[in-house]
């Protein structure tokens, strides 16, 4: 069952998986998952592929709400309250829990209006000017993109169009920001910026990030979490949790040293 | 190695024959159709182009072909398309935005598809039976019998599965990550509809209603089964009044013996043809308009 190689992180989480399981339809893709995430810091996900980084990511915000045949069993918290409680409106959730995709994903709008959307939504009350440029400050785009804010999103570049959604979660402040292979389609410049604007978010949100990139994680992610299929291949979990620093020089399971060393994956 | 190589040269040759062939055949298709209706054009515009005048598009009709013009027709036809497109449109895009954005996936809803699907292709003169049978005989009391009322009622069905797939496919080409994107920021089923998808989705929309609208201003065998008149010697006053459209008001002229009649009716297939294309045109400038608006 649950891997002797999973520390329990002892300082303030924010988010908690407990032996969750997720299916699609009949098949199970995630079992006995046990994740605590660390308030303020980056968090990566890291394994290969179909080891259900992405799916574990979205049970966090209940993104595989919108998955037909999508079930998730066990327990996911948020601050310790039930995130699948049937009382729980997953408007809610995602409130809190922002998201950032695979895929720049801006709306076919202008910048300004990225940004304003989903506070005007949530019912924000104050000036969208200063909602607009804050969240463009804190997302390291204000700069190129404060002259020409009623341009359309999409006249932006790969990376700009990244961070400008990174932006546009934050508008609506939520607490923690998952990303889902932000920087995968995003060239290496684009991609550095993306890790730099991840330091300076990590003081103000919680920041759980899936990524194929090993050195991505070594670099900007405090703890990291290996996920695997299980030896029976049917289903995949975590498998060791640590210190990034640690599960890259020290890493006590052999499938993750392997999976880091390039041997498999 | 040498690149160049007989027997691969020969057989090159072949393949690209098949396909100069093909291409061949593609163009005489394309060239056919053009050829056809340009024809149709010149023989419609040549006998009729000589009676077109004002008189023509504001008189009543008449026994004499030389008085006889198209004011009721025309005021018929745009009084009918107007208020089939305020029942057929609305309804029309609710069901497609149900289907597409809340309906259960399951047998039921596959069964409704398909039968929408289904009921765009069923003959027009059944919708007319059917017009006849509930708008015309049924609700009689509301209707006012073979009305104004009854045949947009009549023609808004018709169109209707034709508006529903239109909009449908427009709804289904918005992107997921743009669905994703409003979801992931708190916002709720129908804010991200309203936000997004429908806007997103307003060009294809717009395309299949107007699209709609062209097919009922041609349609004539679902009124002439309701019952509108051939002789309307008047504009519609009202929803419960008498009325007649253009496609039967050229079915008129042209079943009459005298030759001055036929000229009638070229001239009003071209005033018909003149409409169908102006909308048609709207069509296609709206799509690029909002198409653009989207983009850039």
């Amino acid at each position: 069952m649950t891997s002797q190689n999973i520390v329990q992180f002892d300082g303030p989480t924010i988010l908690k998986a407990e032996n969750v399981a997720v299916y699609y339809g009949d098949k199970q893709v995630l079992r006995d998952v046990m994740l605590s995430v660390p308030t303020h810091k980056i968090t990566a996900l890291i394994g290969p592929s179909g080891s259900g980084k992405s799916t574990l990511l979205r049970c966090f915000n209940r993104m595989n709400d919108l998955i037909r045949g999508a079930r998730v069993e066990g327990q996911v918290t948020y601050h310790d309250q039930d995130l699948y409680d049937p009382e729980v409106d997953p408007v809610e959730v995602r409130r809190r829990i922002g998201m950032v995709f695979q895929k720049p994903n801006p709306f076919p709008k202008s910048i300004y209006e990225n940004i304003t959307w989903g506070a005007r939504i949530n019912g924000y009350r104050g000036t969208m000017d200063e909602l607009v440029e804050r969240s463009l400050r804190r997302a390291a785009l204000w700069d190129e993109v404060k002259d020409r804010l009623h341009e359309n999103a999409l006249s932006l570049s790969g990376g700009q169009q990244q961070r400008l959604c990174i932006a546009r979660a934050i508008a609506i402040e939520p607490e923690v920001i998952l990303m889902d292979e932000p920087a995968s389609a995003l060239d290496p410049i684009a991609t550095l910026k993306i890790e730099e604007l991840m330091h300076e978010l990590k003081e103000n949100y919680t920041i759980l990030i899936v990524t194929h990139n090993m050195q991505q994680a070594a670099r900007v992610s405090d703890y990291t979490a290996m996920m695997m299929l299980t030896e029976d291949r049917n289903s995949a979990t975590v498998i060791e949790f640590g210190k990034t620093q640690a599960i890259f020089t020290h890493p006590r399971d052999r499938r993750t040293e392997d999976y880091i060393t390039g041997r498999i994956g | 190695m040498s690149l160049r190589d007989a027997a691969f040269e020969s057989m090159l040759q072949r393949r690209q024959l098949r396909g100069m062939i093909f291409e061949a055949i593609a163009f005489l298709a394309i060239l056919i159709g053009l050829l056809t209706l340009a024809l149709l054009f010149y023989d419609i515009i040549t006998s009729g182009v000589e009676r077109l005048s004002w008189d023509f598009l504001t008189s009543f009709p008449s026994r004499r072909a030389s008085r006889a013009g198209i004011l009721s027709a025309l005021a018929g036809s745009v009084f009918l398309v107007s208020l089939m497109s305020i029942f057929a449109f609305p309804i029309g895009i609710g069901a497609a935005i149900y289907l597409e954005e809340y309906a259960p996936r399951g047998w039921l809803t596959d069964l409704i598809q398909v039968n929408i699907a289904n009921l765009a292709g069923v003959p027009s003169i059944i919708y007319g039976l059917l017009g006849l049978g509930i708008f015309a005989r049924l609700a009689e009391p509301i209707t006012g019998g073979r009305t104004l009322l009854a045949g947009a009622l009549t023609m808004a069905l018709l169109v209707m599965p034709v508006v529903i797939i239109a909009a449908r496919e427009a709804i289904r080409s918005v992107p997921s990550e743009i669905r994703l994107a409003a979801l992931g920021l708190g916002a709720t089923r129908w804010q991200m509809i309203r936000g997004h998808v429908l806007p997103y989705a307003l060009p294809g929309i717009l395309t299949g209603t107007i699209l709609a609208i062209s097919r009922a201003l041609g349609e004539t065998a679902p009124l002439i089964t309701l019952g509108a008149l051939t002789y309307v010697p008047f504009v519609p006053d009202g929803l419960r009044s008498q009325f007649t459209v253009l496609p039967i008001q050229i079915f008129n002229w042209v079943t009459r013996p005298q030759e001055a009649f036929h000229t009638n009716a070229a001239a009003a297939i071209i005033v018909l043809l003149a409409i169908l294309l102006s909308m048609n045109a709207l069509a296609i400038y709206l799509r690029y308009r909002f198409e653009k608006r989207l983009m850039k």
